[in-house]
């Protein structure tokens, strides 16, 4: 069944961060400008360096920009934006109900108005049955099927996960990846969704930024064009998929061996 | 034979050793190795031992020394969680203790001992100052070093989940550094033993320590043998004692 799409809208224009190291200043993010509709999954790829886990950062309130505004709109939200982190990050002294209950705990819901939405996390990612376990008792997936908890549990209006999946094993991820999908199906949230992998892009988002590293900025924004519901297996199996895939990848060759021969220089 | 669990068998293995030293040093004194004038054998130390406790002398010193160790590491460990957690979250804090930290920590405590004689007097309260200084520094030393190195991404959930600063004191920088702090409180134990028994060699007329130098004034090497093993199984026992403690209030350390 697919939700309405509903959520934060993302407005970042100029956007621009530097960080200063000993060689002088480093250009993370150059000119990045970027919007993003209520309800939209917005994957982001590149290579490592391109700076897209540090613009994730920024819109996650964890670092702060040197230039350009980001502007969200988020009214009707609990709270703005939730973040899953790649290793999880559940807190190892909490139990898997403790920690889904963290964000609702530091904003003053009381014990008994967050029980019954820790119920309905814990359900939405099937570990009603670990509520007491720790995170070491529990496997890599099931701690980040936890950490989605944890951030779907803030009714936020938009979700920043940060590769939360490379960390699996490939057979974890797909079923994780689906998951996914079927809760944002589920829930139409925004989602912004930083990976690596662009096959993993196109089959979970609406549209994917492709961005380049030394300096990072956006190389382009690609239209997915699969509709939802999607079944992940059938769509990675079908020829658009693979075709689409070999597309973008040929931009991007093109792209490595321009900057490989500008290196080279 | 009926195999054990394995938590049983490795208990079983834990009191092996001491008793086989036990057995070792009898042995040796049977045949003759050693004048047992000056070196008592286990069974005499165990019959003083049995003397000593019938008079409820032993229990006396055992109690006061005791009290006196743990009412020193209360008051030195409260202390040195507290601080070592505020070096942690707040920089300036830390830049204001380090210094006296590092100048303080490596004077020997019992040398401090004349100076808190005459602040406290010659009573319970100058030893468990003493055993209180000696617990304050590794504690607060641990402390601090277990807060400071809490992962970044814990930081980073609990900002982003917008965790005041209080939360993050609460329910962060603690349990986090919960796991260095028992660490610390472990080392602290031990040291209040050793630091008391010397503390009460010099300034005490009761105690375990006390027992222990009043018995080679008066050359009763068994009493003495009697003092020393007794303060080992109470190391042995709150050491023991502590860990089933830290077993209880860090369910999430891995076995």
């Amino acid at each position: 069944m697919l939700a309405e799409r509903r959520g934060a809208a993302v407005d970042i224009v100029a956007l621009q961060k530097e960080f200063v190291t000993s060689q002088g200043r480093v250009a993370a993010l150059t000119d990045i400008n970027l919007s993003i509709k209520p309800g939209e999954f917005m994957c982001i790829v590149g290579p490592s360096g391109c700076g897209k886990s540090t613009l994730l950062r920024i819109l996650a309130g964890l670092d702060r920009q040197s230039g350009g505004t980001i502007k969200v709109e988020a009214t009707g939200w609990a709270v703005e934006n939730a973040m899953v982190f790649q290793e999880s990050g559940l807190f190892p002294w909490m139990d898997v109900e403790t920690n889904v209950r963290f964000g609702l705990m530091t904003r003053g819901v009381s014990a008994a108005a967050a029980a019954p939405r820790v119920e309905e996390a814990l359900k939405l990612v099937g570990l009603t049955k670990f509520r007491r376990h720790y995170p070491h008792q529990l496997s890599g997936g099931m701690r980040q099927r936890g950490a989605i908890a944890r951030a779907f549990v803030t009714d936020p209006g938009m979700l920043l996960m940060d590769e939360p999946f490379a960390a699996l094993d490939a057979q974890n991820r797909v079923i994780l990846q689906a998951e996914l999908v079927r809760i944002w199906e589920q829930t139409g949230k925004t989602v912004i969704y930083v990976t690596h992998s662009i096959e993993e892009a196109l089959l979970l988002g609406d549209r994917t930024v492709i961005m380049t590293a030394h300096p990072g900025r956006i190389k382009r924004i690609i239209d997915v064009p699969f509709p939802h519901p999607r079944n992940l297996v059938t769509l990675s199996a079908s020829a658009e998929f693979g075709k689409l895939k070999l597309d973008i990848w040929h931009v991007l060759e093109e792209e490595v061996m321009r900057a490989r021969a500008e290196a080279e220089q | 034979m009926k195999a054990l669990p394995t938590k049983w068998r490795e208990r079983l293995l834990y009191l092996i050793s001491p008793i086989a030293l036990l057995a070792v040093w009898q042995l040796l004194l049977a045949l003759g190795v050693g004048d047992r004038r000056f070196i008592p054998a286990p069974s005499d130390i165990a019959l003083r031992f049995v003397q000593l406790a019938g008079s409820g002398e032993l229990e006396w010193h055992m109690v006061v020394t005791l009290y006196r160790v743990f009412a020193g590491f209360l008051v030195g460990a409260a202390p040195g969680v507290a601080i070592g957690l505020l070096m942690a979250m707040f920089r300036p804090v830390r830049i204001f203790v380090d210094p006296l930290i590092a100048a303080l920590f490596p004077i020997p405590k019992i040398a401090l001992m004349p100076l808190l004689l005459l602040a406290f007097g010659f009573g319970d309260a100058s030893k468990i100052a003493l055993v209180a200084i000696g617990v304050f520094f590794p504690v607060t030393v641990n402390t601090y070093a277990g807060a400071a190195n809490i992962e970044k991404i814990y930081w980073d959930v609990a900002r982003n989940y917008g965790a005041s600063r209080t939360v993050m004191f609460t329910r962060i920088v603690f349990f986090g550094a919960l796991p260095m702090i028992f660490a610390g409180l472990r080392i602290a134990l031990a040291v209040s033993f050793i630091i008391l028994v010397a503390s009460e060699f010099v300034a005490s007329k009761t105690g375990i320590g006390y027992l222990i130098w009043n018995s080679w004034e008066l050359l009763q090497v068994d009493v003495m043998f009697v003092g020393i093993v007794t303060i080992g199984v109470l190391g042995l026992i709150t050491s023991v004692l502590f860990q089933e403690l830290e077993r209880k209030v860090i369910p999430w350390k891995a076995e």
